[in-house]
């Protein structure tokens, strides 16, 4: 393998310094004790206490996250099954149809989804609030879900199921002995990657959220929008964290679920 | 017959693509067709063929092209580096984290680091180039998306790039070529499908984002997505927010045919060389 050059190495470097400065940047501000990002004064912590004796913030912390996991347990329970039913679809035309209805979603610009789901929810006379935006967050993870999924089906090989068949296994003992244990893998990114679509979502969110209900992202819009404010850089701070800690963790959880595959 | 019970498992799943795939579709088709006081009328499109909303999405098209540009400009290199690196799997992680940020966060760094006592400022300052104004540009809406399109472009890049068998690139050298030859009929062309999904994913996102317009371009940059986004909840006009839309779904199914066909055609000349 030959080595890299050192203009090679220089750019990688500042691709990456790129990448990392704003984050960096938002985070080191958030323990000025000056009120804004350009000069800092001295180390504080009041941004972060502040977050957490903002009873609003809170709430709308708490609503997140409980959108976020309701969302993507849902949307991995339909998905999954989808993905098994569309794996048993014979007529071949017919799948690849359903295939492509399943990644409208998934290459529709947010905006698209946001639009075209508040018309929806206002034609079915469903409030803007909770309900509406789970509804949507559920509408977008499903089709991850099975894109997730669908591989891991695939890759199992038929003999499987027929074995257990032969062996007497009924089509429940089939589906929750052979089938999903070994898509276990699948299902699992599929949770978290839907976990971390509704954690992110802002557009759609913003456009199914009614008055009196809000998520982080919609919170930080309109925070942003009023000008700078700390408390959004002591959010970022606490972002980034939670964040390295989810990418860590699902890295380690499926580098030791493929070693136990293999072992 | 065999999978009995497979057909009620795809109950909950049909059930999601008729209500969420292809009624909204129908929605907003319908609505696109509907004047403010909700009788039929084809004003909408009307309007969005005058010169204004042309405009308007010329301009937007422009902007996507020229994030999408810089974008694989910028990310090409990168991923061809980085399957080079020895740790190449821990490398591509640090790349991915950044795109893990929620884009609010990251957008919003950029009103500090651009603002008029920023660093930036600082060092224009400092290299006596004097104040600029940078927030609010064109400038800073292109380089804020092509920023947050990076990793997303690097990713299918690096994936198509990994894929790339080496005795092709020495069979290339063995038989004379030169690195920029093995670069631009080698590489390159067996890397398209990674180029294509990666410009998939940044192009339609380009031309329809409107929280980066609206909070680092202010109104100095209308995109397709501003527009509706604009129609929809400031203007409330739903119809011409929902032709604005029609036309963006027709673009995305255009972009996606384009990719798609092309992807075969080549896979067949491939072949057939």
């Amino acid at each position: 393998m030959e080595k890299l050059s050192k203009t090679s190495k220089l750019y990688l470097t500042f691709v990456m310094v790129v990448l990392y400065a704003p984050i960096f940047f938002l985070i080191f501000y958030s323990f000025n004790s000056g009120g804004s990002m350009t000069n800092f004064k001295s180390f504080t912590l009041t941004h972060y206490k502040a977050i957490f004796e903002d009873d609003r913030l809170m709430v709308i912390l708490i609503n997140t996250i409980i959108v976020a996991l309701l969302s993507a347990l849902l949307s991995t329970v339909i998905g999954t099954l989808g993905a098994i039913g569309i794996k048993s679809i014979r007529n071949r035309k017919f799948r690849n149809t359903i295939l492509s209805m399943n990644n409208v979603l998934i290459v529709s610009p947010d905006v698209i989804i946001g639009a075209s789901f508040l018309i929806l929810f206002t034609m079915v006379g469903i409030k803007l609030g909770f309900l509406s935006v789970l509804l949507a967050h559920i509408a977008f993870s499903i089709p991850i879900v099975v894109i997730m999924v669908l591989p891991k089906l695939n890759e199992m090989s038929n003999s499987l199921i027929d074995a257990a068949k032969d062996l007497g296994a009924s089509k429940r003992d089939i589906l929750t002995r052979v089938i999903l244990p070994y898509i276990k893998p699948g299902i699992f990114a599929g949770f978290f990657m839907a976990l971390t679509y509704s954690l992110d979502d802002f557009a759609v969110t913003f456009f199914v959220t009614g008055n009196g209900f809000s998520t982080l992202s919609v919170e930080i819009y309109s925070m942003a929008r009023a000008g700078v404010s700390l408390t959004i850089n002591a959010l970022s701070g606490l972002v980034f964290f939670v964040t390295i800690i989810l990418v860590l963790g699902y890295h380690f959880l499926t580098l030791r679920k493929t070693k136990g595959v293999r072992n | 017959m065999k999978n009995k019970g497979n057909v009620f498992s795809l109950i909950p799943y049909y059930a999601w693509i008729i209500l969420f795939v292809i009624a909204p579709i129908i929605l907003v088709g319908y609505y696109s067709l509907l004047d403010l006081d909700g009788h039929f009328t084809l004003m909408n499109y009307k309007q969005f063929f005058t010169s204004v909303y042309l405009q308007m999405t010329l301009s937007s098209f422009w902007y996507a092209f020229l994030i999408t540009f810089f974008t694989l400009l910028i990310s090409y290199p990168t991923a061809y580096l980085i399957t080079k690196l020895k740790h190449k799997q821990l490398w591509l992680i640090l790349i991915i984290i950044p795109s893990w940020i929620n884009l609010l966060l990251k957008t919003y760094a950029f009103i500090g680091i651009f603002g008029n006592k920023g660093p930036i400022n600082s060092f224009f300052n400092w290299i006596g180039l004097g104040d600029q104004q940078i927030l609010f540009t064109s400038f800073s809406f292109v380089f804020v998306s092509v920023y947050i399109f990076i990793p997303f472009m690097i990713l299918p890049i690096y994936n198509s790039l990994d894929k790339l068998n080496p005795a092709l690139m020495d069979a290339a050298k063995d038989l004379g070529a030169s690195r920029l030859t093995t670069f631009r009929r080698v590489i390159i062309p067996l890397t398209a499908d990674g180029i294509k999904a990666g410009i998939q994913a940044v192009f339609i996102p380009a031309l329809s984002l409107f929280m980066i317009t609206r909070l680092i371009a202010g109104n100095k940059v209308i995109t397709l997505g501003t527009a509706i986004e604009q129609q929809f909840l400031v203007t409330q006009n739903w119809g011409m927010g929902s032709t604005i839309a029609v036309f963006l779904i027709i673009v995305m199914f255009i972009i996606m045919f384009l990719t798609g066909s092309k992807e075969k055609g080549e896979a067949r000349n491939g072949k057939t060389k």
